[in-house]
Protein backbone atom coordinates (compact mmCIF):
# COMPACT_ATOMS: atom_id res chain seq x y z
CA UNK A 1 0.00 0.00 0.00
CA UNK A 2 2.49 2.74 0.93
CA UNK A 3 4.97 2.28 -2.07
CA UNK A 4 2.01 1.87 -4.36
CA UNK A 5 0.42 4.78 -3.42
CA UNK A 6 3.35 7.23 -4.34
CA UNK A 7 3.30 5.42 -7.29
CA UNK A 8 -0.19 5.76 -8.58
CA UNK A 9 0.02 9.61 -7.74
CA UNK A 10 3.42 9.59 -9.97
CA UNK A 11 2.11 7.67 -12.70
CA UNK A 12 -0.79 9.72 -12.83
CA UNK A 13 0.98 12.95 -13.04
CA UNK A 14 2.88 11.63 -15.59
CA UNK A 15 -0.31 10.30 -17.89
CA UNK A 16 -1.74 13.97 -17.29
CA UNK A 17 0.48 14.94 -19.60
CA UNK A 18 1.22 12.23 -21.84
CA UNK A 19 -2.04 11.53 -22.34
CA UNK A 20 -2.42 15.39 -24.09
CA UNK A 21 0.73 15.14 -25.97
CA UNK A 22 3.56 13.06 -26.52
CA UNK A 23 6.97 13.14 -24.06
CA UNK A 24 9.25 15.45 -25.96
CA UNK A 25 12.22 13.10 -27.46
CA UNK A 26 15.46 14.29 -27.54
CA UNK A 27 19.31 12.89 -26.80
CA UNK A 28 22.23 14.67 -24.35
CA UNK A 29 24.24 16.65 -26.84
CA UNK A 30 21.04 17.92 -29.30
CA UNK A 31 20.65 21.45 -29.63
CA UNK A 32 17.47 21.63 -28.80
CA UNK A 33 14.38 25.04 -28.73
CA UNK A 34 12.13 24.68 -25.32
CA UNK A 35 8.77 26.14 -25.82
CA UNK A 36 7.80 27.76 -22.47
CA UNK A 37 4.05 28.61 -21.96
CA UNK A 38 4.46 31.63 -19.89
CA UNK A 39 1.33 32.90 -17.86
CA UNK A 40 1.31 37.04 -18.04
CA UNK A 41 -1.90 38.19 -15.88
CA UNK A 42 -4.87 36.30 -17.83
CA UNK A 43 -2.74 36.62 -20.92
CA UNK A 44 -0.73 33.22 -22.22
CA UNK A 45 1.85 33.16 -24.55
CA UNK A 46 4.83 31.06 -25.72
CA UNK A 47 8.77 32.04 -25.32
CA UNK A 48 11.14 29.73 -26.44
CA UNK A 49 14.87 28.84 -24.94
CA UNK A 50 17.37 27.27 -27.54
CA UNK A 51 20.62 25.89 -26.24
CA UNK A 52 22.44 22.66 -25.95
CA UNK A 53 20.58 19.73 -23.71
CA UNK A 54 24.23 18.95 -21.16
CA UNK A 55 22.06 16.72 -18.78
CA UNK A 56 18.98 14.34 -18.56
CA UNK A 57 17.79 13.45 -14.77
CA UNK A 58 15.27 11.56 -12.84
CA UNK A 59 15.49 8.59 -15.56
CA UNK A 60 12.06 8.31 -16.97
CA UNK A 61 10.25 9.14 -13.27
CA UNK A 62 7.53 11.62 -13.27
CA UNK A 63 10.04 14.01 -11.88
CA UNK A 64 12.03 13.59 -14.78
CA UNK A 65 14.21 17.00 -15.69
CA UNK A 66 16.73 18.20 -18.20
CA UNK A 67 19.30 20.95 -19.09
CA UNK A 68 19.79 23.25 -21.51
CA UNK A 69 22.67 25.60 -21.56
CA UNK A 70 23.13 28.31 -24.43
CA UNK A 71 25.96 31.68 -24.51
CA UNK A 72 23.65 34.65 -23.90
CA UNK A 73 25.37 37.65 -24.54
CA UNK A 74 29.01 35.78 -23.68
CA UNK A 75 27.62 34.81 -20.36
CA UNK A 76 26.64 30.78 -19.75
CA UNK A 77 22.65 30.06 -19.28
CA UNK A 78 21.43 26.81 -17.89
CA UNK A 79 17.82 26.53 -17.31
CA UNK A 80 16.74 23.13 -15.37
CA UNK A 81 13.09 22.18 -17.12
CA UNK A 82 10.74 19.51 -15.57
CA UNK A 83 10.21 16.77 -18.74
CA UNK A 84 7.03 16.38 -17.96
CA UNK A 85 5.82 19.57 -17.50
CA UNK A 86 2.29 21.22 -18.22
CA UNK A 87 4.27 24.72 -18.96
CA UNK A 88 6.47 23.05 -21.52
CA UNK A 89 4.50 23.26 -25.36
CA UNK A 90 7.19 21.18 -27.15
CA UNK A 91 10.71 20.43 -27.98
CA UNK A 92 12.09 20.74 -31.30
CA UNK A 93 15.35 19.03 -31.49
CA UNK A 94 17.50 21.02 -34.40
CA UNK A 95 20.84 19.21 -34.27
CA UNK A 96 21.98 16.44 -32.82
CA UNK A 97 25.18 15.66 -31.99
CA UNK A 98 27.69 12.46 -30.84
CA UNK A 99 28.82 12.60 -27.22
CA UNK A 100 30.15 9.81 -25.19
CA UNK A 101 29.16 11.29 -22.17
CA UNK A 102 25.77 10.94 -20.44
CA UNK A 103 26.39 14.58 -18.31
CA UNK A 104 28.18 17.11 -20.35
CA UNK A 105 29.34 19.35 -18.04
CA UNK A 106 32.63 20.02 -19.22
CA UNK A 107 30.85 22.28 -21.68
CA UNK A 108 30.96 24.46 -18.48
CA UNK A 109 34.43 25.19 -18.91
CA UNK A 110 34.77 25.58 -22.15
CA UNK A 111 34.01 28.66 -24.34
CA UNK A 112 34.35 29.36 -28.08
CA UNK A 113 35.55 26.92 -31.00
CA UNK A 114 36.39 24.28 -28.25
CA UNK A 115 32.98 24.27 -26.95
CA UNK A 116 31.28 22.75 -29.96
CA UNK A 117 30.00 19.63 -30.31
CA UNK A 118 30.83 16.90 -33.33
CA UNK A 119 27.40 16.76 -35.09
CA UNK A 120 25.77 13.02 -35.41
CA UNK A 121 25.62 11.15 -38.28
CA UNK A 122 22.70 9.93 -40.06
CA UNK A 123 23.66 6.34 -38.82
CA UNK A 124 23.59 6.81 -35.52
CA UNK B 1 -14.05 16.27 14.63
CA UNK B 2 -11.24 18.06 14.35
CA UNK B 3 -8.79 15.87 13.17
CA UNK B 4 -8.13 12.04 12.05
CA UNK B 5 -5.42 9.51 12.73
CA UNK B 6 -3.19 8.81 9.85
CA UNK B 7 0.64 7.40 8.58
CA UNK B 8 3.27 9.17 6.39
CA UNK B 9 3.31 7.38 3.10
CA UNK B 10 6.13 9.14 1.49
CA UNK B 11 7.15 12.38 -0.28
CA UNK B 12 6.62 13.17 -4.15
CA UNK B 13 6.14 16.07 -6.32
CA UNK B 14 2.93 17.08 -7.81
CA UNK B 15 1.94 20.18 -10.44
CA UNK B 16 -0.61 22.41 -9.07
CA UNK B 17 -3.38 24.47 -10.76
CA UNK B 18 -0.78 27.09 -12.21
CA UNK B 19 1.25 24.39 -13.39
CA UNK B 20 4.39 24.72 -11.19
CA UNK B 21 5.82 21.94 -8.99
CA UNK B 22 5.18 21.44 -5.19
CA UNK B 23 6.52 19.63 -2.78
CA UNK B 24 4.13 17.26 -1.42
CA UNK B 25 3.65 14.59 1.75
CA UNK B 26 1.33 11.65 0.71
CA UNK B 27 -0.63 10.57 4.01
CA UNK B 28 -2.82 7.61 4.50
CA UNK B 29 -5.48 9.13 6.74
CA UNK B 30 -8.20 6.82 8.60
CA UNK B 31 -10.74 5.36 8.24
CA UNK B 32 -11.08 5.77 12.10
CA UNK B 33 -13.45 4.06 13.74
CA UNK B 34 -15.12 5.81 16.58
CA UNK B 35 -14.38 3.95 19.87
CA UNK B 36 -15.57 6.01 22.38
CA UNK B 37 -17.74 9.20 22.74
CA UNK B 38 -17.20 10.60 26.02
CA UNK B 39 -19.73 13.27 27.74
CA UNK B 40 -19.77 15.74 30.13
CA UNK B 41 -22.11 14.06 31.76
CA UNK B 42 -20.20 10.83 32.75
CA UNK B 43 -16.69 12.02 31.49
CA UNK B 44 -16.58 15.69 32.71
CA UNK B 45 -16.01 16.47 29.04
CA UNK B 46 -16.90 16.44 25.32
CA UNK B 47 -14.98 14.34 23.03
CA UNK B 48 -14.50 11.05 20.45
CA UNK B 49 -11.97 8.57 20.53
CA UNK B 50 -10.99 7.40 17.27
CA UNK B 51 -8.93 3.95 16.54
CA UNK B 52 -6.33 3.41 13.75
CA UNK B 53 -4.51 0.49 12.44
CA UNK B 54 -6.02 -3.38 12.85
CA UNK B 55 -4.56 -5.04 16.25
CA UNK B 56 -4.67 -8.73 16.47
CA UNK B 57 -7.16 -9.42 19.78
CA UNK B 58 -3.93 -11.35 21.07
CA UNK B 59 -1.67 -8.55 20.92
CA UNK B 60 -3.75 -6.57 23.26
CA UNK B 61 -4.80 -6.46 27.07
CA UNK B 62 -8.59 -7.94 27.44
CA UNK B 63 -9.46 -4.79 29.26
CA UNK B 64 -8.39 -2.80 25.45
CA UNK B 65 -10.15 -5.76 23.58
CA UNK B 66 -13.74 -5.45 25.34
CA UNK B 67 -13.20 -1.89 25.29
CA UNK B 68 -13.13 -2.54 21.48
CA UNK B 69 -16.09 -5.23 21.38
CA UNK B 70 -17.98 -2.70 23.47
CA UNK B 71 -17.96 -0.13 20.76
CA UNK B 72 -18.55 -3.11 18.03
CA UNK B 73 -15.04 -2.43 16.23
CA UNK B 74 -12.20 -3.86 15.08
CA UNK B 75 -9.50 -3.48 18.13
CA UNK B 76 -6.74 -1.12 16.99
CA UNK B 77 -3.15 -0.08 17.06
CA UNK B 78 -3.37 3.61 17.93
CA UNK B 79 -5.85 5.15 19.68
CA UNK B 80 -6.57 8.96 20.06
CA UNK B 81 -8.73 12.00 21.42
CA UNK B 82 -10.38 14.49 19.40
CA UNK B 83 -12.20 17.33 20.04
CA UNK B 84 -16.07 17.50 18.62
CA UNK B 85 -17.75 20.56 17.07
CA UNK B 86 -20.33 22.09 18.22
CA UNK B 87 -23.48 20.06 17.96
CA UNK B 88 -22.00 17.58 15.91
CA UNK B 89 -22.84 14.06 17.09
CA UNK B 90 -21.95 10.68 16.31
CA UNK B 91 -22.01 7.52 18.23
CA UNK B 92 -19.40 4.33 18.60
CA UNK B 93 -19.08 2.24 15.22
CA UNK B 94 -18.84 5.22 12.90
CA UNK B 95 -16.18 5.24 10.64
CA UNK B 96 -14.69 8.89 10.00
CA UNK B 97 -13.09 8.84 6.36
CA UNK B 98 -10.35 11.93 4.84
CA UNK B 99 -13.21 13.04 3.35
CA UNK B 100 -13.71 14.98 6.50
CA UNK B 101 -10.90 17.30 4.98
CA UNK B 102 -13.08 18.45 1.84
CA UNK B 103 -13.03 21.93 1.51
CA UNK B 104 -10.36 22.34 4.71
CA UNK B 105 -7.28 24.63 2.98
CA UNK B 106 -4.65 24.31 5.51
CA UNK B 107 -3.72 21.16 8.39
CA UNK B 108 -1.83 20.75 11.46
CA UNK B 109 0.18 17.52 11.08
CA UNK B 110 2.16 16.26 14.31
CA UNK B 111 4.15 13.03 14.75
CA UNK B 112 7.22 11.71 16.27
CA UNK B 113 10.14 13.12 14.46
CA UNK B 114 13.10 10.34 12.93
CA UNK B 115 15.65 9.37 16.41
CA UNK B 116 19.44 10.77 15.96
CA UNK B 117 20.77 8.80 18.92
CA UNK B 118 23.39 10.92 20.90
CA UNK B 119 24.13 13.51 18.30
CA UNK B 120 27.11 15.84 17.88
CA UNK B 121 26.68 19.81 18.04
CA UNK B 122 26.93 20.30 14.28
CA UNK B 123 24.32 18.37 13.54
CA UNK B 124 21.98 18.98 16.86
CA UNK B 125 21.94 22.73 16.81
CA UNK B 126 23.83 23.68 13.90
CA UNK B 127 27.25 24.93 15.54
CA UNK B 128 30.04 26.21 13.07
CA UNK B 129 32.67 24.39 14.97
CA UNK B 130 36.39 25.09 15.03
CA UNK B 131 39.30 24.67 12.03
CA UNK B 132 39.19 21.55 10.25
CA UNK B 133 42.89 22.90 9.16
CA UNK B 134 45.90 24.89 9.86
CA UNK B 135 46.23 22.72 13.39
CA UNK B 136 42.46 22.97 14.45
CA UNK B 137 41.49 21.02 17.57
CA UNK B 138 37.85 21.95 17.97
CA UNK B 139 37.27 20.51 14.72
CA UNK B 140 33.14 19.61 15.07
CA UNK B 141 33.53 20.83 18.73
CA UNK B 142 31.67 23.43 20.56
CA UNK B 143 34.94 25.14 22.05
CA UNK B 144 34.53 27.24 24.77
CA UNK B 145 31.54 26.35 27.17
CA UNK B 146 32.01 29.69 29.19
CA UNK B 147 34.82 32.42 31.26
CA UNK B 148 36.59 30.56 34.46
CA UNK B 149 36.42 32.11 37.20
CA UNK B 150 33.23 34.81 36.37
CA UNK B 151 30.77 33.45 37.14
CA UNK B 152 32.34 30.08 37.65
CA UNK B 153 29.86 27.88 35.94
CA UNK B 154 28.18 26.44 32.73
CA UNK B 155 25.26 28.71 32.07
CA UNK B 156 21.96 26.57 32.12
CA UNK B 157 20.66 25.53 28.75
CA UNK B 158 24.38 25.25 27.52
CA UNK B 159 23.71 23.90 23.35
CA UNK B 160 25.89 20.67 24.08
CA UNK B 161 25.95 17.35 22.68
CA UNK B 162 22.89 14.78 23.47
CA UNK B 163 20.03 13.14 22.40
CA UNK B 164 18.33 13.89 19.68
CA UNK B 165 15.05 13.51 17.56
CA UNK B 166 12.07 11.31 18.58
CA UNK B 167 10.18 13.63 20.25
CA UNK B 168 6.80 15.21 19.21
CA UNK B 169 6.83 17.95 16.96
CA UNK B 170 3.67 19.76 15.18
CA UNK B 171 4.09 20.79 11.01
CA UNK B 172 1.25 23.87 11.47
CA UNK B 173 -0.50 24.99 8.46
CA UNK B 174 0.04 22.94 5.91
CA UNK B 175 -1.63 23.54 2.63
CA UNK B 176 -3.90 21.04 1.44
CA UNK B 177 -3.44 19.48 -2.02
CA UNK B 178 -5.45 17.13 -3.00
CA UNK B 179 -8.11 14.76 -0.75
CA UNK B 180 -8.16 11.66 -2.19
CA UNK B 181 -11.47 10.17 -0.54
CA UNK B 182 -11.33 6.45 -2.50
CA UNK B 183 -7.76 5.19 -1.48
CA UNK B 184 -8.10 7.28 1.51
CA UNK B 185 -5.14 9.67 1.39
CA UNK B 186 -4.74 13.32 2.08
CA UNK B 187 -1.78 15.40 -0.04
CA UNK B 188 -0.19 18.15 1.97
CA UNK B 189 2.76 20.56 0.76
CA UNK B 190 5.76 20.50 2.68
CA UNK B 191 7.51 17.74 4.82
CA UNK B 192 5.71 16.05 7.67
CA UNK B 193 7.82 14.79 11.43
CA UNK B 194 8.54 11.02 11.07
CA UNK B 195 9.67 8.46 9.21
CA UNK B 196 8.03 6.54 6.43
CA UNK B 197 5.19 4.19 7.64
CA UNK B 198 5.37 6.34 11.23
CA UNK B 199 1.54 7.16 12.84
CA UNK B 200 0.86 11.18 12.36
CA UNK B 201 -2.36 13.00 14.04
CA UNK B 202 -3.72 15.27 11.15
CA UNK B 203 -5.71 18.22 12.09
CA UNK B 204 -7.63 21.38 10.53
CA UNK B 205 -5.33 24.09 11.25
CA UNK B 206 -5.47 25.84 14.76
CA UNK B 207 -4.42 29.41 13.25
CA UNK B 208 -5.42 29.91 9.73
Amino acid sequence: MIAKAIDKINAEQKAKITDVKAAPEFQVGDSVKVFVKIKEGDKERVQAFAGTVIARDGANGSSATFTVRRISFGVGVEKVFPVYSPYIDKVEVERSASVRRAKLYYLRNLTGKKARLREAKDTR
Amino acid sequence: MNGLIGRKVGMTQVYNDQGRRIAVTVLEAGPCPVVQVKTPDTDGYSAVQLGFAEQKPSRLPKAEVKHFEKAGVKPCKVTKEFALDDGEVVKAGDAVTVNMFDGVKYVDVSGITKGRGFAGVFRRYRIGGGPMTHGGHSKRRIGSIGARDLPGWVEKGKRMPGHMGCVNRKARNLAVVQVRGEENLILVAGAVPGAKGAVVIIRKALKK
